[in-house]
């Protein structure tokens, strides 16, 4: 049987005193893929920023295993080196600071704290220059401010570039479709393939069934109202778009 | 961002704040007529000089404190400062830097400023004028520099060997009653550094100079002039750092550049007085006049600054552009945090035709403090085709502190030309989210937004002092995120 890598437990979680995860749970399994949809005000993106750990969110209740052991009390520095990685709907700008240097400061951190020796600008450069490839990316992306004046889609092959890096157990991609034509999905969905292994998992929040034809996942699972109140596999994905998510009012309806 | 993400980043020890134990000479406190001819008579000046101090005294007495710069600060008693403190030494005249008493030779030494023989031979690159408490207690590589036909020297040295120059010179970018405090260092100036680099001269090193307040009831006035003939060449650098003491310590210091055709002067400062505590107890008044004056055709001032240090700082490093197509530049990083307050920036006077000016300028604010850009860009009338580009960034990081931009431009001419851009940004918890959520801490993540955010001015800076200043960056700033 394959390790548990993720393991949530009745979540609750709320920003500035109002509650937006209700008791939350989903277990993920080392090799799976899972997708979770649902409308916007669902929760799903307040999901993966409580798994990340952003300060602004303060849970409530419940608990976040990870690979067997609670990580509320963990730093989001911490959660990351210990292999969560969150591919950002809107990866932050920063002027200044160039692409590489972000990119070796992030891979020595997490070097750095599972006792390894950081490895020099050359050997990085080395290293990088073969991960370009996961996404078609230019070298030129690499001297450039980081994300600054980025198209959506340079944005997104960047946030999946630093995923081939730092080779995290756990990928969470918010919306990652978001903004994207077919060419760059094309692009993003390949890196995302290209890297999965039986080791890693992934939980992939999307509105739309589309990248899921790129991306298939194992599971699919609908939020409504800071809940998971249905889990399917594929087919669950395309019911959705053709029966639109009034389908899931009435399914909570009829439950309730 | 949240008051539990931005707390901690300037409340770093401050490392130079030791004190160190010497025997000085030092004069009653106060200030009236006797304690400038004092201070002149310590010094064995020429008459001329004497008269220079007594006219500023008295035309400092005529003038008032000036009000609007954006800080606050109780009112200074001038009459309860020491104007004039110096190491006792056994011998007149030291033959050499050896000769300096052994604890200050070590204070230079913890500062990173060796200057005895042996341990300089490591740096050999920039030649250096130490200055304690009111007096230059010694300069390093004056041999080679006289080689090259460079006079590098305290100002009090070059009172004694070069008169004429310093007379010539003197008073004449920064006048004796240019403003209230540039009056007061014109008449109790104990020392400084003094610079002349000849006719078609490039200065083979760097000269620096290092400044330290030692006594805590000492104000400190230092005199820098600089002068650059016809097509010759300096890059110059100052660094500051003060004991901590409960109390505030006045440091009014006056730099005079003077640039000649073709000339180019560089002039870095990295100024790390001691800021005071986190509650805003003690710490320099850094209130200072610096002015260029590119006074030949094609001649260049360039100003680069990294103000760090200091309870209140005040200052606008500026330049005359007199000479046609001569070139202004000024660099600026400020850094305040705690309660720290910085009223700085620049003025760029262009008088000549086609005279060009660049102001860029980084304001980065922290804690509780203040931190404004203030200045003047002016096009006189005959500066035709005359060319300004300013920017002015700030960056606040939490939500306490304060920053502010007051451009003034005066144009007199249709013919020139004034850009003016400015921003703000702000270090938020969405930023330092994205660096944590890559396994980046806190700490190392601010201090790659702040150099990110100085970088056009940290490239100004001369390269053996980049790395130190963004070093000194970070440092200032940690904790100030918690």
């Amino acid at each position: 049987m394959s390790e548990v890598i993720l393991s949530v437990k009745d979540l609750r979680a709320s920003i500035d005193g109002k509650e937006i995860l209700k008791g939350l749970n989903l277990e993920i399994k080392a090799g799976e893929v899972h997708a979770i949809m649902g409308r916007n005000g669902s929760g799903k993106s307040t999901f993966s920023k409580v798994l990340a750990g952003h300060p602004a969110y303060e849970v409530t209740g419940g608990d976040i295993l990870y690979k067997g052991e609670s990580i509320l009390e963990k730093e989001p520095d911490e959660r990351a080196n210990e292999g969560i990685f969150l591919a950002f709907q809107y990866p932050i700008e920063i002027p200044g600071v160039s692409n590489l240097d972000f990119l070796r400061v992030a891979y020595n951190a997490k070097r750095k704290y599972h006792g390894e020796e950081e490895i020099d600008t050359f050997d990085f450069e080395d290293l990088v220059e073969e991960k370009l490839d996961v996404v078609k990316m230019n070298p030129s992306f690499l001297e450039r401010s980081l994300n600054q004046g980025f198209s959506g889609g340079e944005k997104k092959r960047n946030e999946i570039l630093q995923m081939a890096l730092l080779e995290p157990s756990l990928s969470i991609l918010d919306e990652t479709d978001s903004g994207l034509d077919i060419d760059a999905l094309r692009i993003v969905a390949e890196g995302v393939n290209q890297l999965a292994t039986p080791e890693n998992s992934s939980i992939v929040i999307t509105h739309y069934q589309r990248l899921l034809n790129y991306i298939e996942p194992h599971f699919v699972h609908v939020m409504y109202d800071g809940q998971i109140v249905k889990t399917g596999t594929k087919e669950l994905a395309l019911e959705l778009e053709e029966r639109g998510y009034e389908f899931i009012d009435e399914l909570v309806e009829v439950g309730a | 961002m949240s008051s539990t993400t931005v707390k901690n980043l300037v409340n770093q020890p401050y490392k130079y704040g030791f004190v160190t134990d010497i025997e000085t000479d030092t004069i009653p406190r106060g200030l009236n007529e006797d304690i400038i001819r004092l201070i002149s008579a310590k010094k064995n000046e020429p008459e001329f000089m004497l008269e220079f101090r007594l006219k500023a005294y008295k035309q400092w007495q005529k003038m008032t404190e000036p009000k609007w710069p954006h800080v606050e600060y109780p009112p200074i008693d001038y009459q309860d400062i020491i104007y004039y403190s110096a190491p006792k030494q056994s011998k007149e005249k030291l033959n050499s830097l050896d000769e300096v008493d052994p604890a200050i030779l070590e204070t230079f030494e913890k500062l990173g400023i060796p200057l005895s023989e042996q341990k300089r031979l490591a740096n050999v690159n920039v030649a250096v004028d130490a200055i304690f408490d009111s007096v230059s207690i010694g300069t390093t590589f004056k041999e080679k520099l006289g080689e090259a036909g460079v006079i590098f020297c305290s100002i009090s040295e070059a009172l004694q060997e070069h008169p004429e120059l310093v007379k010539k010179y003197l008073g004449t970018v920064v006048p004796v009653g240019d403003n209230y405090f540039a009056a007061l260092n014109s008449a109790v100036f104990s020392d400084g550094s003094f610079v002349f680099i000849p006719k078609g001269v490039e200065c083979p090193m760097e000269l620096s100079t290092y400044f330290r307040i030692n006594n805590g009831d000492t104000g400190q006035f230092e005199r820098t002039l600089i002068i650059a003939e016809e097509g010759a060449k300096v890059s110059y650098l100052e660094g500051c750092t003060a004991p901590m003491y409960d109390s505030n310590q006045l440091h009014a210091a006056v730099v005079e550049l003077i640039a000649l055709d073709n000339a180019d002067i560089k002039y870095s400062t990295v100024q790390n007085w001691y800021a005071g505590d986190e509650n805003g107890k003690g710490g320099i008044y850094n209130f200072v006049t610096k002015r260029g004056l590119c006074q030949g055709v094609n001649s260049k001032i360039s100003w680069t600054q990294v103000e760090t240090g200091s309870a209140i700082t005040w200052k606008y490093p500026s330049c005359v552009l007199i000479g046609d197509n001569s070139v202004g530049e000024f660099y600026s990083i400020a850094l305040t945090n705690n309660k720290q307050q910085a009223d700085t920036g620049t003025k760029m006077i262009h008088i000549g035709k086609n005279t060009r000016s660049t102001i860029i300028s980084k304001g980065i604010s922290a804690g509780k403090s203040k931190n404004s850009y203030r200045g003047l860009v002016k096009m006189g009338p005959k500066a035709d085709g005359a060319r300004n580009y300013s920017q002015c960034d700030s960056m606040l990081i939490g939500d306490t502190a304060e920053a502010n931009t007051f451009p003034y431009i005066q144009a007199d001419n249709d013919r020139a030309k004034v850009e003016h851009e400015a921003s703000t940004s702000k270090i938020g918890e969405d930023q330092l989210f994205y660096f944590a959520q890559r396994g980046i801490s806190e700490e190392d993540a601010v201090s790659m937004l702040v150099s990110g955010f100085c970088k056009d001015v940290l490239n100004e800076l001369p390269m053996e002092f980049a790395a130190e200043a963004d070093k000194l960056l970070s440092l200032k700033l940690e904790g100030s995120v918690g």
